[in-house]
C-alpha cells in the first residue's frame, strides 16, 4: 500500500523517480518521509541550517499534480538539499556565517533554478565551514556537523553538512561546492560520492564567492548514477557567468555504460608517499586492483609539482577571499554592529563580530600577499606555479584517461583534533586541490573503510571528461557495495 | 607670477560612456533618476551576483583609441582596484590596470602662442563608476545613492605635456570634441559624465628632474580647471619661493572660495592591492575587430577644419568654431547645400547671429529654431541684394521667433530692398534739401557727415534703400556745384 514504503531513504534517486514514475508512492509521501527522517536524525547530526518542511510539501503537492496531468520533466518530485551557499529566494542563506546570519537573498542561483525548473524539491540548506573555509565544517557559526559513522569525527568540510546528510539517509542527494577538495573530501569521510566538475562546466551564478577562479558547484549522492542524473541538469552555459563555458552538455547518464576495458588509469608516485596513512592507501589500492582486473591499464604517471599545490592554494584562494569578502561591509545587508560612532568602527565591529577565525585568518593572509611589495613574491609567483601544476595534469593526460588516487589523507579525524593547527588541516587537502587549480573534474567514490570509517577513492580527469569520471566511478560502484552500507544509527 | 618657473601638467580625464544599461550588469545607465532605482543586485554587489562585460563599450573605448592614435590592447584584463567606501558596493572596483585596453595615443592643440603642439596619451583603460555618498538631507548619517554605481568610464591618462591651465583646457576641449564626435559619451559636465583629475608640479626652468606633484580632483568644468590649475600653480610656486616643500597629496577645488585645499587622509597611503579580476575573462581583441571599428570612425575635428579651410575658403578660426562639434559642422554643410554661393557668409551667420541666438535661448545647436535649410533661404536673398545685411538681421529675428521663411516675412513686412535708382535720388534730394547746414559743413571738407547723411536716408526708407546705391548717389549730389 502506498504510504506505508518504509525504505524511501535508502532508494537512491535514480530509484525513486522509477517509483514515483510507477505510482508506488508520492512525491508527498516521499518529502514527508524524509521530513520526517531529518526530523528524527538531525540532532544528532547538525547536518542543516534550515529545514524548509512547508515549502517542500506544497511543491512536492504541485509535482504530483502536475505528474497526474502528465507534466513529468528530469526531477519530477526529487528531493534535493543545499549547501547554505548557494541563494534560494526567500529562504535564509548563511554561508555558515554570523554575517548572513540573517540573510535572506532576493534570487536564486542557477544551479537552484536550473534544479527546481527540472522538478528538484528542496527539504532545506545544510550546513557548512564558514564561507567555504575548512576541511572539517568546524569553522561553521552554526557549530559543527557530525560525521553520521562515528559522530565523534568530523565528515570533512566545507560541504560537511552536505555530505552527513546523504550518508545518514536524511537525502538521496545534496549540492556542494569545492574550491580545494570541499566536496570530494567530505564525500570520502562519509562514504558518499561527490562529483566536482570541471571549472566553468556549472555556473557560479549565485553561489557566494569564496575563490572565484577555484569555486565550483557539484554534488554528493550516493552513486555515480544519480550524479549524473544532477549534473545533466546543471551543467551547461550560464550568460550570467562569464567564466562558465558553452561547452555542449553530453547525456552523462547514458554514458554510464562505458566499460573500464582498456581504460588508462594514472597512478600518480608522489600520492602514494608518507603522507598517506597506510590503510587508507591500502584501500586504495584493492579499488584500483578491482578496475585492472575489469581490464582498466594501470599507468605510473608524475606530478612533479604536486607538493606545492597547497602552499599554491593558500596564497590564491585567500588573495580572492580577501577581495570578495570585502563586500560584507555592514552597510547594506547581513550583520551590522550596534552603535557604530563612525564609518571606520562600522566597518571594524561589523567585520569583525561578523566573521570568524578561520575567515579571518584567509582575509588576512590574502591581504597580505596582494599588498604592494608583496604582490610579486606571492601572488604572482603563485600563479606562475598554478600554471605549472596544469602543465603537469596536462602532461599526464597524454598518456592516460583518468587519474586516480586517494581522496584524503586519512579517514576522519576527532572533532577539536586539528583546530589548533592549521597547516595540518589545510594539508588534509593535498590530493584534491590541484584538480582545482587545474581546475579538472574529479570524483570521490567510496572504496572500503578503514576502522569502520570510510575512505574515497578520487577519479581526475581532463578538462570536460565528466562523462569519463562518472562511468569508470559507476562500473567500480557495480563491483562493490560499500556506497550500499549504512551507518549503524541511521539504519 | 611664473617668470623662472616652469609647469608640468598631467590630466586624468573620466568619460562616462553613453551605453543603454552598465558595465557589468543590465541596469539602464541613465542620469538623474531617483536614488537607487536603477541599480539592481550586481550594482549592490549581493552575495553571489557576476559581473558580465557590455561590449558595447568596449567597443567605444576601441573607438576612441583609434580616433587619437593609440594602440589597442590585442589583450585587455580587468583588474581590481580594492577598498572601502559606502558608495563602492562590493569593496573594490572593477578596473584596468596593467593589461588597459588603449595604450599610447595623442593629439594636437594650439599652444599659447598659437602654435601646434602634441600632447602624448599614456593610455585609455575601461572601468566602473562608483555610487555616490549623499551629506545633504541627513542628519546624523549619510545617504547612498547607487544608481552611478557601474556606470561605464573610460579614464583617459595623458603624459605630463601639459605646460600650463590654458594648455590644459584646450586639451581637455580636444578630448571633449573627441568623444562627442564619435558619440560614444553625451560629455555632459554638470551631469559628470565628463571630469577630470588634474596632476600639477612646478619646477625650476631649466631643471630636469620633476617637482612635488599634487592631485587636484573631480574638475567638473573648462572654468574651473583652468582656475584650479592656475591656483595650485600659485600656491606652489609661493611656497617653494618661500622656502617650503610641495607636499604630495590630493587637493579639492573650492569654486565658491577658489582655491583648493587638501583633501581628508581617506586616500593616504591606501594600497589598492589590484589583481586581475577571476570573475570576468581577458578581452581579446582581433584585428578584424579592430578593422570594423575602424570604418565606423566619423571624420573628426582636426581634419574636419582643414577640409573646411580647403573645400570653403574659410578662416582657420571660423572653421574652428564650426567644427567644435559634430552638429555645427554637420549645421554649416547642409547650409552650404542650400545656398552654395558664399560658404564664408554662412559661417558667418552660423558663427554670429545663430550662435548668439542659441546661446541667449540656452539651446543646442540640434534644437535651433531656424534650421539650416532656412537659413540659407535668408543667405539668398542677402546674396541677390533682395534685403541688406542690416535688414537680414530683422528677417533673422523675425524668423527665430517663427514668423515664417525669409521671402514669407520680406513680403509680409514690405522689407524689400529698394534699387530703384529714380526713388533713390528722389530721396536723396529730400534729404540734402531738409539739411542745410550739413551739407555747407561738407562741402566746406567735413567729410565725415557722408554717414549723417546716409543715416538719415536709411532712416527714410526703413532702412530698405541699398546702401551701396545710396552711398553712391549722395556722393555725387553732395559734390554738385
Amino acid at each position: 500500500m502506498a504510504g506505508q514504503q518504509h525504505d524511501l531513504h535508502t532508494q537512491t534517486l535514480a530509484e525513486l523517480a522509477k517509483g514515483l514514475s510507477d505510482g508506488t508512492f508520492s512525491a508527498r509521501e516521499l518529502t514527508e518521509a524524509l521530513l520526517s527522517r531529518i526530523d528524527e536524525h538531525d540532532a544528532s547530526l547538525n547536518a542543516f541550517i534550515s529545514v524548509t518542511a512547508d515549502w517542500a510539501l506544497a511543491r512536492a503537492d504541485d509535482s504530483d499534480a502536475a505528474r497526474s496531468k502528465g507534466k513529468v520533466s528530469a526531477l519530477s518530485g526529487l528531493p534535493i538539499i543545499y549547501k547554505d551557499i548557494f541563494c534560494t529566494s526567500g529562504v535564509l542563506t548563511t554561508c555558515g556565517s554570523r554575517i548572513l546570519e540573517n540573510f535572506v537573498s532576493p534570487y536564486d542561483a542557477t544551479v537552484v533554478e536550473r534544479l527546481s525548473a527540472a522538478g528538484a524539491v528542496m527539504l532545506g540548506k545544510t550546513n557548512m565551514d564558514e564561507f567555504a573555509m575548512g576541511s572539517s565544517n568546524e569553522t561553521s557559526y552554526f557549530g559543527p556537523v557530525k560525521n553520521p559513522w562515528n559522530t565523534e569525527c568530523i565528515p570533512g568540510g566545507s560541504s560537511g553538512g552536505s555530505a552527513a546528510a546523504v550518508a545518514a539517509r536524511l537525502s538521496p542527494a545534496a549540492t556542494g561546492t569545492d574550491t580545494g577538495g570541499s566536496i570530494r573530501q567530505p564525500a570520502a569521510l562519509t562514504g558518499t560520492v561527490g562529483l566536482k566538475p570541471t571549472y566553468g562546466r556549472v555556473s557560479r551564478y549565485g553561489m557566494v564567492a569564496f575563490a572565484s577562479s577555484l569555486d565550483q558547484a557539484g554534488v554528493i549522492t550516493r552513486t555515480a548514477e544519480d550524479a549524473a542524473m544532477l549534473l545533466s541538469v546543471m551543467a551547461g552555459f550560464d550568460e550570467r557567468d562569464s567564466t562558465s563555458v558553452d561547452h555542449p552538455v553530453p547525456d552523462y547518464v547514458g554514458g554510464l555504460g562505458a566499460s573500464p576495458k582498456g581504460l588508462k588509469i594514472g597512478i600518480v608516485r608522489q600520492h602514494f608517499d608518507a603522507g598517506l596513512d597506510a590503510q587508507c592507501g591500502a584501500r586504495v589500492k584493492e579499488a584500483l586492483s578491482a578496475l585492472e582486473q575489469q581490464g582498466a591499464k594501470l599507468i605510473e604517471v608524475d606530478l612533479p609539482n604536486l607538493d606545492l599545490s597547497v602552499p599554491t592554494y593558500y596564497v590564491v584562494a585567500p588573495a580572492e577571499c580577501s577581495s570578495n569578502l570585502s563586500r560584507f561591509d555592514g552597510v547594506r545587508f547581513g550583520h551590522r554592529a550596534e552603535g557604530a560612532k563612525d564609518l571606520l568602527d562600522l566597518y571594524c565591529r561589523s567585520r569583525g563580530e561578523g566573521f570568524g577565525a578561520e575567515v579571518k585568518r584567509r582575509i588576512m593572509t590574502g591581504t597580505y600577499v596582494l599588498s604592494a611589495g608583496y604582490y610579486d613574491a606571492y601572488y604572482l609567483k603563485a600563479q606562475k606555479v598554478r600554471q605549472l601544476i596544469s602543465q603537469d595534469f596536462k602532461n599526464a593526460f597524454a598518456s592516460v584517461d583518468v587519474i586516480a588516487g586517494p581522496t584524503a589523507p586519512t579517514p576522519a579525524f576527532k572533532l577539536g583534533d586539528k583546530t589548533d593547527d592549521p597547516i595540518t588541516m589545510y594539508l588534509n587537502d593535498i590530493y584534491t586541490i590541484g584538480a582545482n587549480l587545474a581546475g579538472l573534474p574529479g570524483i570521490s567514490v567510496p572504496c572500503g573503510f578503514v576502522d569502520e570509517l570510510p575512505v574515497g577513492l578520487q577519479l581526475v580527469g581532463p578538462h570536460f571528461a565528466e562523462g569519463a569520471i562518472l562511468a569508470c566511478a559507476h562500473q567500480y560502484q557495480q563491483l562493490t557495495d560499500w556506497h550500499q552500507r549504512v551507518p549503524e544509527a541511521y539504519q | 607670477m611664473s617668470a623662472g618657473w616652469e609647469v608640468v601638467i598631467g590630466l586624468e580625464i573620466h568619460n562616462r560612456l553613453a551605453t543603454n544599461s552598465k558595465m557589468f550588469s543590465g541596469a539602464p545607465n541613465a542620469y538623474g533618476a531617483e536614488p537607487n532605482t536603477q541599480a539592481c543586485l550586481v550594482d549592490l554587489g549581493y552575495p553571489g551576483v557576476l559581473p558580465v562585460l557590455n561590449t558595447e563599450a568596449v567597443r567605444r573605448a576601441c573607438k576612441f583609441g583609434l580616433a587619437v592614435n593609440g594602440t589597442i590592447s590585442r589583450r585587455c584584463v580587468f583588474a581590481r582596484k580594492n577598498y572601502f567606501y559606502p558608495d563602492l558596493p562590493k569593496g573594490y572596483q572593477i578596473s584596468q590596470y596593467e593589461l588597459p585596453i588603449v595604450q599610447g595615443g595623442e593629439l594636437v592643440i594650439e599652444d599659447e602662442n598659437g602654435n601646434d603642439k602634441r600632447i602624448g596619451i599614456t593610455r585609455a583603460h575601461l572601468e566602473e563608476d562608483a555610487g555616490k555618498s549623499v551629506h545633504e538631507g541627513h542628519d546624523q548619517s549619510s545617504g547612498i545613492d547607487l544608481n552611478r554605481a557601474g556606470t561605464p568610464l573610460i579614464e583617459i591618462v595623458s603624459e605630463p605635456d601639459l605646460r600650463s591651465a590654458k594648455e590644459a583646457v584646450a586639451y581637455m576641449r580636444k578630448i571633449h570634441s573627441i568623444v562627442r564626435y564619435l558619440e560614444i559619451s553625451d560629455g555632459n559636465m554638470q551631469e559628470g559624465s565628463f571630469r577630470c583629475d588634474a596632476n600639477v608640479s612646478v619646477r625650476r626652468k631649466g631643471q630636469q628632474e620633476l617637482g612635488t606633484r599634487t592631485e587636484l580632483k573631480n574638475l567638473n568644468s573648462f572654468r574651473f580647471v583652468e582656475r584650479a590649475i592656475n591656483f595650485e600653480i600659485e600656491r606652489q610656486i609661493e611656497v617653494l619661493e618661500d622656502g617650503g616643500e610641495i607636499v604630495q597629496e590630493t587637493r579639492l577645488y573650492d569654486s565658491d572660495r577658489d582655491e583648493t585645499r587638501p583633501m581628508r587622509s581617506k586616500e593616504e597611503a591606501n594600497d589598492y592591492r589590484y589583481f586581475p579580476d577571476p570573475d570576468l575573462l581577458p578581452v581579446e581583441i582581433d584585428d578584424t575587430y579592430i578593422e570594423e571599428v575602424r570604418k565606423t570612425l566619423p571624420e573628426l575635428p582636426d581634419a574636419k577644419q582643414a577640409r573646411f579651410v580647403g573645400q570653403y575658403a574659410l578662416k582657420a578660426d571660423d572653421a574652428s568654431l564650426l567644427t567644435i562639434s559634430r552638429a555645427t559642422a554637420d549645421y554649416f554643410e547642409a547650409a552650404v547645400e542650400a545656398f552654395k554661393d558664399s560658404p564664408r557668409i554662412a559661417a558667418n551667420w552660423i558663427n554670429g547671429d545663430l550662435s548668439a541666438a542659441l546661446h541667449r535661448d540656452d539651446l543646442d545647436i540640434s534644437e535651433s529654431r531656424i534650421g539650416p535649410a532656412e537659413l540659407a533661404g535668408l543667405l539668398a536673398r542677402i546674396q541677390d541684394g533682395t534685403i541688406s545685411g542690416k535688414i537680414a538681421k530683422e528677417v533673422f529675428e523675425a524668423m527665430w521667433v517663427g514668423e515664417g521663411s525669409a521671402d514669407a516675412i520680406i513680403e509680409a513686412k514690405g522689407l524689400r530692398q529698394i534699387t530703384d535708382s529714380a526713388a533713390i535720388e528722389e530721396i536723396v534730394d529730400a534729404v540734402i534739401a531738409a539739411n542745410p547746414a550739413q551739407l555747407e559743413q561738407y562741402r566746406a571738407g567735413k567729410d565725415k557727415l557722408l554717414g549723417f547723411f546716409v543715416g538719415q536716408v536709411m532712416k527714410e526708407t526703413g532702412g530698405k534703400a541699398n546702401p551701396g546705391q545710396v552711398n553712391e548717389v549722395l556722393k555725387s549730389r553732395l559734390k554738385k556745384d
